[in-house]
Order: structure tokens, then C-alpha cells, then sequence
């Protein structure tokens, strides 16, 4: 854990406190376990979005993505009576396929990753809206589907969620900062013309970042739905690939590529639903949560940078202030 | 590793012979031969567009020679490949590094060919990469470890880090290319030794470098390039810097220069105890004159350009003034000193002079459009008449005034870049690296361009790394070295030596 991880720790814990103190039901056991749900539902794709930052790019899909394979999977298992395991597989093939779209776009026809995605968020938004011609994507009533209840369900009190986003986490830390895939990344996301004079194939080491973010994308898709237990596919996951560039961004991803980390990517999901969360505990109208997201980004990505330029202008001036070091000058 | 034999080997690792490559229009290199012993150290010198970078290029397998052959260890490569010069044994550190400076020291060395644990998980045996750089750059003497962030490394650390890469890489010959140029003293001779061991070792080294003392110090022998002709060689014993300088420079001038016409007259800018954020303890101390041209010499990163950017207004002076015609200015930023007629021709004509995609028309109009707009609106009509007035009297080469200055050649790209600033009436002219890749003939017309301006009043400052430029063009010779104007030439002092010893810090021998 590097130094602004633990000041995002520290925000997060202070942030935290202030809630508590304000409205205690902050750490009741209902508000926890629901936090946490939405930590571990938006982890998934936001680590999902750090694997394409960190090589330079970006998914803009990724809300489109989950509202097409959410009202997908919904309409299979409750209207065309699949098997609610077929039903998974499908869309998480099908994601993983939408991913390899987007990186074969991209490195292949040299694609700029923001049209790609900008083109991915309307195309599946529009497919997702006429699949279901509007109408909303839902279980018959009273239906049964044994086992899909694992996706809701909770284990010693803390959603299943936050368990399989721990595990994917604890991967995604391998992978990106263990393997030699990994390596590959953050190499490509600094100097992708070095990278490739080293050997790299990098056009298969992008491309398989949007593959692996698709399908993360994928699985939260599942979540989500099974969460909303209906699909509207209008507004469901509107604005969240937002929510997963922001919570890189302020795990200390840069957009320019090669910064990041997941531990940092974590704590960024974490403090953005703690800031949702006390949108509605502190009684500030839900209309502002937004203006308040926006807000302690801002700042806070603004103090971080601001800090670093004033320490290094402040040793310079310092430094100018002390009388000439040079031999005079020798004029002839 | 390479087996350290001690230098007495039967074969030459590298036989150049006849090779020969012409690019339209220019003969990059004819008929060039050389060899190379396992653990000989050979310097390379020539001037720029001598054929040291095609001979490079031919070694690293990026181009193909048009005749000749490339013999590597005794066999003959026909059409040699980055990959084939790799497996070889030729490594090459380059000028600009390609360091990942995200990543640590060992993760750079090992890049593209990581060690791994094996098993399910195949990750990087870091522990393992680390274990095997280590006594590389204990070798090499490098003061870091492994695990150092090549972020926190000084150039001269960053470039032990390429070595060591090198050296992993089992190479046979390693091609330092201008290594030292922005090193600073203390850590070139640390280099000096890191060659001296390679040698040791029976690799060989090709040393390319402008700066004659360090070639002396390391080659055993010392190659000559002049105009893509191997024009002489020089064995340990030869080596003189006077000998060397004679041989690069010793052929008929191409380009005249022409002299001042008047005196030099009154100060026109005066820059006093100027500190720049490169070199905030040192201070800076210059005046141009009316009438003439001023070079600034230097090595790369002795602090030219940085002052040119502060002068300006481009970035933050930390001490110091500027006065203009005896009246301080204010240059908090380019649009102060644009207003004032402090122009500046930048060293990157691609990045800073122009606009790629604009027509010529518009790059001349852009610094001062209000001048041709009419209402708010861009008058075109006026655009073209500055443009074509701009294009006879500077002779930019090109089928109209709205062709896209991106399809120029770099002498008339230069040539806008200029027009641009004389439609504005300049008071002072700095010109940084004015003739980098320009062919002789577009140079000549800017030296006259630029003597033009020195004899109409406006004082040029012409930072410039061509020895030949800076003592043909220059009326007064200012050099540079780490952040101070370590020295000042007048005419009947310029001389190449002198410069250079200037350059390297080093005060000037009183002639007896």
C-alpha cells in the first residue's frame, strides 16, 4: 500500500467517523451489509475499468454493457425459460465476445478506445431498450429458481457480493501486479512504442484488457440484475461506468496509462458508495448526490496534484534565493 | 556470459566491408569498411549527416545497406533484422532511453523476457530477476539495487540500467550512442570506467560521441566519418584532439558567411543574474546588441534552452531582469514577450514552431490574427497577401501559400516559422537550434536571413550545438556550462578548442 492509499484510507475512515457521529445507523448492521453489497457490485467493474486505464484507454460501456446483459439474462431465465446457469454462461460469453470486439477495434483497425466505447455505450443502450421495446424485464410472479438466490444471498451476514468481489480482487492483484501479463500493462501504458521494441506483442496484451473487462463487466451484470431483480432497460446502470472511471481516478489511476493499482482502485469504490451512502444519512436531498461526488473528486484529485507542483516550484524558489553558486562570468 | 578471454582473439567480432547506402538525393555512406575485435573499444566521429546514424541503423538491422556486407562472428547477415542484430550480440543504448519509468530496475532489464515461477500461476519470479541483475550492476559499479523505481535514477544511472540490459542480454558489442551528451562531468567518467570494464570483459564497444577528451580517454582507436566516407582512422597513439578536429572538419566550406556590416552597437536586451528552474543557485548574466549575432554554445543540457524559454516568457524566471531598450519588461508568459517583439524560433520546429495541419498562410497569421480579422471575423483575403509577400522574401519552396506546412521540407517549415515572426516586427530574435536537420542549402538562406536581421538592428540569439554554425555565423560566441555563462569569444578568438573548453568548464589558456 503506497502513501495515497493510505490518505484515501485515512478520507475514507475520517468520512466515515463524521457520518457515524452525525447519524449513528451509519455502522448498524443493515446499512453495513448494504454498503457493502454496492461496494462489492460496483468493485467488479471498476476494477474492470482499471485493467483498460491502465494501458491507456478507457470503456465508456460499461453501463450500456450492464443493461443489455442484465435485461438479457433476466428475459432468458424468467421469459424463454433457460437454465438459470445456461442463461449465465451466455452472457458471459457474449460479454467477453463484445470485449474482444472492442480490443480488436481498437489495436487492430486503430481505433481510438473513447469512440470505440462512446459507440459501445449508445449501440448497446439502444439494442437493450428495443429487446425489450421499452418495457420493463422481469421474473413471472411467483416464480422459483433454485439456486439464483445465491447471487442475493448473504453468508455470516455480509453478501455474497462482497465475497466474490474479494476473490476477484485478490486475482486481479496477481495479475496485475504479479504476472508478466501485468507487467505487460503498465509497460504499454507508459511507452507503447518501447514496448513493442521490447518484444511485447501489444496488440493481444490490449486487446485481452478489454476482454477481461467485459467479462468483469459481465458478472456485475449478472449482480445487478438479479439486485434490481427487474431490468429497466432505460435507466439501469446509467452513468456507472462514470462511477468506475472515478473511483480509478481517485485510487491514483492516471488516464494517460501505466499508474494504478487495485488496491488503490478498491478504496476508490469504497469511498465513492460511503459518499452515497451519506447523501442519504445526513438528509441532504438524493438529488444533490451527484454535485457531492463531483465535488470531493474534484478536490480531491485537485490537492493531490496542486500539493506535488507547489512542493517541487517551493525548492526552486529556495534554492533561487540563495546567493550565485556560479564563477563570474568572464566578460572579454 | 560471455567467456572473458582477454582481448588476443583470432577473429574479428564485426567485418563491415564495402557497404554502401544511398537515400534519394544523398549518399549516406560508400564504400565503408571496418572491423571490430572482441573487446575493442572504437569511437565513431563525424559530423551531423556524416553516416554515423546509417551506420547504425545498418548494425542495428533497421535499414538495409544498398551493397556491401555485414559480417557478425564470422557469418555473412544478407539482409540483417532488429531480431537477427539482437541474437548476435549487438546491443544498442540510444541517446533517448527507453526506460519504462513506471517500473523498477529489474523489471526494465528483464522487459519482454521475464523469468517466471512456473507452475499454475506462471508469475514473475521477481525474486529470481532480481537475484540475476545484481551482479550486473554491482559489475558495472552502480550504486542502486535492483529494486530502485527507475523513476528516482539520474540519466547517467538510467543508462547503466540499458547497459546492464545488455549485458543479460549476453551481448558481444554494445553500441553506446552519444551516451555522455547529457551527462553531467562526475558522471561521465563514471561511464569512462563502465567502458573500461566492459572492455575487460572481451566485449567490444562502438563509442559515438561529439566530445573529443572522452574519446581520447576511452578508444582504442577512433573512426572518422565525414560525408558518408570513412576519411580516417586514428590508432591510441594518434589520437590528438587537434588531429581529430582537423579530420571532421577538414573540408571545403560549403556554406559562406557573411560579415557584419556596421559595428556592433548599443545593448538592445539586457538580461541580468537570470535563474532558471534548472539551475535555480546559478546566475545568468547577458546583453545583445544591435547589429549582432550572438551564439550561444554549450553542451546539451548545460541550460541554452532553458534560458531561452525564461527570455521568452515561456517559463518562470526565479530571479533576475530583462530589459528591453533600457525599460524593464514583464514576461510572465510568451504573450508578454510576443507583445514586446521578443520572438523565439524553437528547437522542436514540429511540436512548437508550427501547426502541422495548417496551411502556410494560416501558421503566419496565427500569433498575431487580430492583425487579420476584420469585425472578429479571419479575413482570408489578408492572410494570403502577408503569406505571399512572406513567401518571395523568404523563398519558401511550395506550390501555394494554403499547401499544409506538414508536407514542407524541414528548411522551408523553418522558413514559416521565421515569416511568421517578421510580419511582426521583431526586436530581438532568438533562434534555438536553427539549422537541426536542414539541408545546406535552405541552411545558408537562414544564416542570410539572420545576418539580414543583425544589419536592419534586430540582435540574434542563436543557440546552436554545430561548432561549424556557431563560429561561422556568430559575431560573439557566449558558451555554457551547467547553468553559467562560463565564457565569452570574441571573433579573433573563435576557435573549436576554445569553445570546447568553455563548454566543459574548464577556463581558456591565456594564449602566451
Amino acid at each position: 500500500m503506497n502513501k495515497k492509499d493510505l490518505g484515501l484510507l485515512v478520507l475514507i475512515i475520517v468520512v466515515g467517523l463524521v457520518v457515524y457521529l452525525r447519524n449513528p445507523a451509519f455502522l448498524g448492521p443493515q446499512n453495513l451489509a448494504n454498503t457493502a453489497n454496492l461496494i462489492g457490485l460496483f468493485g467488479l467493474f471498476s476494477i474492470a475499468q482499471g485493467f483498460v486505464i491502465i494501458t491507456g484507454g478507457i470503456d465508456l460501456s460499461a453501463g450500456s454493457m450492464i443493461a443489455l446483459l442484465g435485461t438479457l439474462f433476466v428475459d432468458l431465465v424468467g421469459n424463454k425459460g433457460v437454465p438459470w446457469p445456461i442463461a449465465f454462461i451466455i452472457v458471459m460469453v457474449l460479454g467477453l465476445a463484445l470485449g474482444l470486439v472492442h480490443g480488436l477495434l481498437i489495436t487492430k483497425l486503430k481505433m481510438q478506445p473513447f469512440v470505440v466505447t462512446l459507440c459501445g455505450l449508445l449501440i448497446y443502450r439502444g439494442v437493450a431498450r428495443g429487446y425489450t421495446a421499452d418495457a420493463t424485464a422481469g421474473f413471472p410472479f411467483g416464480s422459483e429458481y433454485p439456486g439464483l438466490d445465491f447471487f442475493v444471498a448473504r453468508i455470516g451476514g455480509i453478501p455474497v457480493s462482497v465475497y466474490v468481489l474479494a476473490v476477484v480482487a485478490i486475482i486481479a492483484w496477481f495479475t496485475l501486479h504479479r504476472s508478466v501479463f501485468g507487467r505487460y500493462l503498465y509497460a504499454i501504458g507508459k511507452n507503447e512504442e518501447a514496448a513493442r521494441f521490447s518484444g511485447i506483442r501489444t496488440g493481444a496484451v490490449i486487446t485481452s484488457a478489454y476482454v477481461i473487462a467485459a467479462g468483469l463487466t459481465a458478472l456485475a451484470a449478472v449482480f445487478f440484475a438479479m439486485y434490481t431483480r427487474s431490468v429497466q432497460p432505460s435507466s439501469q446502470g446509467n452513468f456507472y461506468e462514470l462511477y468506475a472511471i472515478a473511483a480509478a481516478v481517485l485510487g491514483g489511476f492516471s488516464l494517460r496509462g501505466g499508474e494504478g493499482s487495485i488496491v488503490g482502485v478498491i478504496l476508490g469504490t469504497i469511498l465513492l458508495q460511503e459518499l452515497q451512502n451519506l447523501v442519504n444519512l445526513l438528509g441532504i436531498p438524493s438529488s444533490l448526490n451527484f454535485a457531492v461526488m463531483g465535488g470531493v473528486i474534484l478536490i480531491g484529485v485537485l490537492v493531490d496534484q496542486q500539493w506535488n507542483a507547489f512542493r517541487a516550484r517551493r525548492r526552486i524558489v529556495e534554492a533561487a534565493r540563495a546567493p550565485s553558486s556560479g564563477v563570474a562570468a568572464e566578460t572579454s | 556470459m560471455p567467456d572473458g578471454g582477454g582481448g588476443q582473439v583470432l577473429r574479428p567480432f564485426l567485418r563491415l566491408s564495402g557497404v554502401r547506402k544511398t537515400y534519394p538525393g544523398v549518399v549516406a555512406l560508400s564504400g565503408f569498411d571496418m572491423t571490430v575485435a572482441p573487446g575493442e573499444v572504437i569511437g565513431i566521429v563525424g559530423e551531423n549527416g556524416a553516416g554515423k546514424s546509417t551506420l547504425m541503423k545498418i548494425l542495428g538491422g533497421v535499414t538495409k545497406p544498398d551493397s556491401g556486407t555485414v559480417e557478425i562472428d564470422g557469418v555473412a547477415y544478407d539482409g540483417l533484422t532488429v531480431g537477427g542484430s539482437m541474437k548476435a550480440g549487438i546491443a544498442f543504448v540510444h541517446q533517448e532511453l527507453n526506460l519504462f519509468d513506471n517500473l523498477d530496475v529489474a523489471a526494465n532489464v528483464f522487459i519482454g523476457r521475464e523469468p517466471r515461477t512456473g507452475g499454475i500461476l506462471n508469475l514473475v519470479d521477481e525474486k529470481k530477476m532480481r537475484a540475476d541483475v545484481a551482479p550486473y550492476l554491482k559489475r558495472l559499479g552502480a550504486s542502486f539495487t535492483p529494486d530502485t523505481p527507475v523513476s528516482k535514477l539520474s540519466l547517467a544511472q538510467q543508462q547503466m540500467v540499458e547497459i546492464a540490459k545488455a549485458l543479460t542480454m549476453n551481448a558481444r558489442l554494445v553500441i553506446l550512442d552519444e551516451p555522455t551528451s547529457s551527462l553531467p562531468l562526475s558522471e561521465t567518467e563514471k561511464l569512462l570506467e563502465v567502458i573500461a570494464s566492459l572492455k575487460a570483459e572481451g566485449i567490444a564497444v562502438l563509442f559515438i560521441s561529439h566530445r573529443l577528451a572522452e574519446i581520447e580517454a576511452a578508444c582504442d582507436r577512433v573512426v572518422v566519418l565525414r560525408d558518408g566516407v570513412l576519411v580516417g582512422t586514428l590508432d591510441k597513439a594518434e589520437i590528438s584532439h587537434d588531429r581529430l578536429v582537423k579530420l571532421m572538419i577538414g573540408r571545403d566550406l560549403k556554406v559562406a558567411y557573411a560579415a557584419p556590416k556596421g559595428a556592433r552597437g548599443n545593448p538592445v536586451l539586457v538580461a541580468s543574474g537570470i535563474r532558471t528552474a534548472a539551475y535555480p543557485t546559478h546566475d545568468v548574466d547577458l546583453s545583445l546588441h544591435s547589429g549582432e549575432i550572438l551564439g550561444l554554445a554549450g553542451l546539451v543540457g548545460s541550460g541554452r534552452t532553458e534560458l531561452a524559454r525564461v527570455l521568452f516568457g515561456i517559463d518562470e524566471r526565479f530571479a533576475g531582469s530583462v530589459t528591453l531598450d533600457g525599460a524593464p519588461v514583464r514576461l510572465r508568459s510568451a504573450t508578454d514577450a510576443v507583445e514586446k517583439g521578443i520572438f523565439l524560433v524553437p528547437e522542436d520546429r514540429k511540436g512548437a514552431g508550427i501547426l502541422l495541419d495548417l496551411s502556410i498562410a494560416e501558421n503566419i497569421s496565427l500569433p498575431n490574427l487580430d492583425a487579420y480579422a476584420a469585425g472578429g471575423l479571419v479575413a482570408p483575403a489578408r492572410e494570403r497577401t502577408q503569406a505571399e509577400q512572406s513567401r518571395r522574401e523568404l523563398g519558401i519552396k511550395a506550390p501555394s501559400v494554403l499547401t499544409r506546412t506538414g508536407s514542407l521540407s524541414g528548411g522551408n517549415q523553418q522558413k514559416v516559422v521565421l515569416a511568421k515572426w517578421l510580419a511582426m516586427k521583431p526586436k530581438v530574435l532568438i533562434f534555438d537550434e536553427p539549422t537541426r536537420g536542414i539541408d545546406v542549402g535552405a541552411k545558408a538562406e537562414i544564416y542570410r536571413l539572420m545576418r539580414g536581421l543583425a544589419d536592419a538592428g534586430v540582435p540574434v540569439l542563436m543557440i546552436s550545438s554545430d561548432m561549424e554554425e556557431v563560429i561561422g555565423v556568430s559575431d560573439r560566441i557566449a558558451v555554457m556550462h551547467e547553468g553559467r555563462i562560463s565564457g565569452f569569444l570574441e571573433r579573433a578568438d573563435f576557435t573549436e578548442e576554445n569553445v570546447l573548453t568553455l563548454a566543459i568548464g574548464k577556463q581558456l589558456r591565456k594564449a602566451g
